[in-house]
């Protein structure tokens, strides 16, 4: 079976390195990554715990797809209580490292307690061993990353790392693999500095065997490949324009957050799309984007490889930034954009260099920025406590935010705290653009109305990876749906929110769910792994993974209240666009979606939800 | 018809298809660090490279080897690695200038491409064309057809 069963439990605090059995009955019905990851968390982590004491876990998961064949089978996940939302935490991740950790035999690793000094795990297959890292301490992930692979004398050591931001306490710091992908969201790094673990570097040369009916995995494998390539998204879209490919079409729609959530389109849009970053530059004649790069086992390729022009101001006598490396997606580019209405391009890859090199999320910390802009216009922040002018528009203050957050200066040190905190101390909490603290992306809930639903009922915070209904209400997949329409959306979000928790426990990525259904998913699990994954169950063990965090949130302290969107888009109307007059309507869409759910009018799963899915 | 792997870097994106399918082939394992086609990742150019064996004309392992391990298969032209007669000394590993021929500890024998009987798998898995299977006396004719078109275009241009 596709499954290692085999987990590897690391006691921080003691300093020792256990190999457990995976619990099979577990596996068959949370499947791995996502859920299984967290059904251990849940049963091992009180959920009140203090998402920074020693008493906080966290996983490093992979799924069974993860290491094989089927496209995109190359994910992990950082499972653990999130510190800037106090919510579970979910992030995953591509790259090369999590197949690594498959292929030296690991389905997770767990870590627990704290190390008293830093340390980082060397993984070379079987052999797991605690080092002393106290001399990377203060380095970057792309600093660290060579050091490991020279002190191991291996030049294929895959590593996995936080930069100065989640040793420095950012509250939404990341956790970055090879040099340009990052487990990003709710803070993950932040958990690993308090852990004082700075890098995990995995050598895996034992594979992943075992499949459980090899021909008809690779006849099911191959297939839906083939789904992929034929698709126009996947086939197309992202290959040629990643992610980015939605810029332009989301502005159109009039579902752009602008400076702050002012706006609802951004009119410098168009500078900092998929199509400017393939314009030959005006300074030097050459292209923003090098090249596109596919994750691990990756058909589709949508990662952005990316020079920055070697004259702009960002990068001027600093080599060390003008070599290739992670270019804007989609969230990046408008976060670090859109959010803040600048529209440099070169500055917002400076800024995403930055997020990558000291490991910290470029939605939270745009979205940060956008929040000190508005309140810098406002007269409440002021140039002397910020260090520079920052009006809407400022490149030079986004970068130089940037700058302060990854090294932990100054009044970076409040940026990285995020909005929430930043704005309510600042007697401002309105102006905060998130749910459950976590900022939210990079769609308007008033011009894509199952966007708001999506965010107010995420478990993670707000969050476009927990049930992408743009699929549905822009591009029309896999049915169109009228994005300013509330109607139907309770059902939309929920079939979106157990799919994506299936997608994301298999080892695969989301991504492929522009074209792939449940249904191109299942042959594919049920040729590498024991037990039932029909559809139908499938659907269920989506079902049931959502309601585990959910009712892990609700024992956190979470309630219907916080089921809520910013009070900006509930009562201040979009102001052009074809959503031009509305807000959020979202106490239309959350009793329906309560409903649906199985949950009472307090959102909490009621028994017979908890008996019907096996909770 | 005689045919080669034929690369074309500028197509690869990275995804290690190819690797999986080698391992997966020869070994029934989904496993890169057996692969017998690796792929070369530079990062400060963003450019991807799989690299294989080129089955040389006069190859080096099979001058080299001192047992007559390596033989040339006269239907693909690959050189082959027969396993039963390999001492695992690897001079062979140190005579290939490319570095495509490799010692394998599990064994005790050494590995290198012997293009899957002639229907390559890293070819067949490869998502974007950057490995394809073609003809080995044409295996610039893509190359050519492309500057063609150029050298056209351009006549048609001087001609206005």
């Amino acid at each position: 079976m596709a499954w290692q069963r085999k987990i590897l439990r690391v006691d921080l605090t003691a300093g020792t390195c256990t190999q457990e059995a995976l619990n099979m009955e577990w596996a068959k019905a949370y499947l791995g990554q996502r859920g299984l990851a967290t059904k251990y968390f849940v049963e091992e982590v009180a959920p009140s715990v203090e998402p920074l004491s020693p008493a906080n876990k966290l996983i490093f998961a992979t799924g069974p797809l993860t290491g094989t064949m089927a496209s995109t089978g190359g994910r992990y996940s950082v499972i653990t209580k999130g510190p800037l939302t106090g919510a579970i935490a979910c992030s995953n991740s591509g790259g090369y490292w999590g197949a690594e950790l498959k292929m030296a035999g690991w389905d997770m690793i767990i870590f627990e307690g704290r190390a008293a000094t830093p340390v980082y795990l060397h993984l070379e297959n079987d052999t797991a061993t605690l080092h002393d890292a106290s001399d990377l301490w203060g380095k970057t992930t792309w600093e660290t990353e060579p050091a490991l692979r020279k002190k191991h004398q291996d030049s294929q050591l895959k590593i996995s790392s936080i930069g100065r931001a989640g040793e420095n306490g950012v509250l939404y710091a990341a956790i970055i693999n090879d040099l340009h992908r990052a487990a990003g969201r709710s803070g993950v790094g932040a958990v690993m500095g308090s852990k004082n673990l700075k890098a995990i570097a995995v050598r895996g040369t034992l594979g992943v065997a075992g499949i459980k009916d090899p021909k008809a995995f690779m006849k099911a494998t191959a297939a839906a490949k083939k789904v992929l390539a034929d698709n126009a998204v996947t086939g197309e879209g992202l290959p040629k324009f990643g992610t980015q490919v939605l810029m332009n079409v989301i502005n159109e729609s009039g579902a752009m957050p602008t400076r702050n959530a002012q706006d609802i389109q951004f009119d410098g849009a168009k500078d900092i799309s998929a199509e400017a970053m393939h314009a030959p530059r005006v300074t030097d004649g050459k292209a923003n984007l090098v090249t596109n790069q596919a994750c691990f086992g990756c058909t589709i390729a949508c990662g952005r490889i990316s020079k920055i022009d070697q004259t702009h101001y960002t990068v001027v006598n600093k080599p060390e930034y003008w070599g290739a490396s992670g270019g804007l997606e989609y969230e990046a580019a408008w976060a670090l954009g859109s959010a803040n209405g600048v529209n440099d391009l070169e500055a917002l890859t400076f800024a995403n260099f930055l997020c990558n090199e000291d490991g910290f999320d470029p939605i939270s910390f745009g979205a940060t920025v956008g929040a000190v802009m508005e309140l810098y216009e406002m007269g409440v922040l002021t140039k002397e406590q910020l260090g520079i002018e920052a009006p809407f528009g400022s490149a030079k203050a986004l970068t130089y935010f940037a700058g302060l957050t990854a090294r932990g200066e100054g009044f970076g040190q409040e940026i990285g705290l995020g909005s929430k905190r930043l704005t309510a101390k600042y007697g401002h909490p309105d102006l905060s653009m998130t749910v459950k603290g976590q900022e939210f992306p990079a769609y308007d809930p008033r011009g894509i109305q199952g966007m708001g639903l999506t965010y107010a009922t995420s478990n993670r915070g707000a969050c476009h990876l927990r049930s992408y209904t743009v699929a549905s209400e822009i591009l029309g997949i896999p049915i169109k749906t009228d994005p300013l329409a509330t109607e139907g959306k309770a059902g939309l979000v929920k079939a979106f929110q157990d799919a994506t928790a299936v997608f994301d426990s298999a080892g695969i990525c989301v991504f492929t769910s522009f074209a792939w259904t449940l249904v191109d998913v299942a042959p594919q699990l049920e040729a590498a792994c024991e037990g039932d994954w029909s559809l139908d169950n499938l659907n269920v063990v989506g079902e049931r993974i959502w309601n585990m965090e959910r009712q892990f949130n609700n024992a956190a302290g979470f309630t219907a209240k916080d089921d809520s969107l910013p009070k900006r888009l509930l009562t201040e109307a979009a102001k052009t666009g074809p959503a031009k007059g509305l807000v959020a309507g979202l106490s239309k869409m959350l009793p329906e979606y309560y409903s649906e759910r199985g949950w009472d009018t307090e959102g909490r799963p009621t028994a017979a939800t908890v008996e019907r899915l096996g909770l | 018809m005689m045919k080669s792997l034929h690369i074309e870097a500028a197509k690869c994106t990275g995804c290690l298809q190819c690797e999986m399918a080698c391992s997966f082939e020869n070994y029934g394992v989904f496993n890169p660090a057996k692969s017998r086609i690796k792929v070369f990742e530079f990062h400060d150019t963003g450019t991807k490279v799989p690299y294989t064996c080129t089955q040389c004309a006069e190859a080096w392992c099979l001058k080299a080897c001192p047992v007559d391990a390596i033989t040339k298969d006269k239907h693909t032209g690959a050189m082959m690695v027969n396993e039963a007669t390999c001492v695992g000394c690897k001079v062979c590993t140190i005579a290939c200038p490319f570095g495509t021929i490799n010692y394998v500890a599990d064994t005790g024998k050494v590995q290198k491409c012997d293009l899957c009987e002639g229907s390559p798998a890293c070819a067949d898995a490869c998502p974007t064309g950057a490995i394809t299977y073609i003809d080995a006396d044409s295996t610039g004719i893509d190359r050519m057809r492309s500057w063609a078109a150029k050298l056209e275009n351009q006549t048609v241009g001087h001609a206005d």
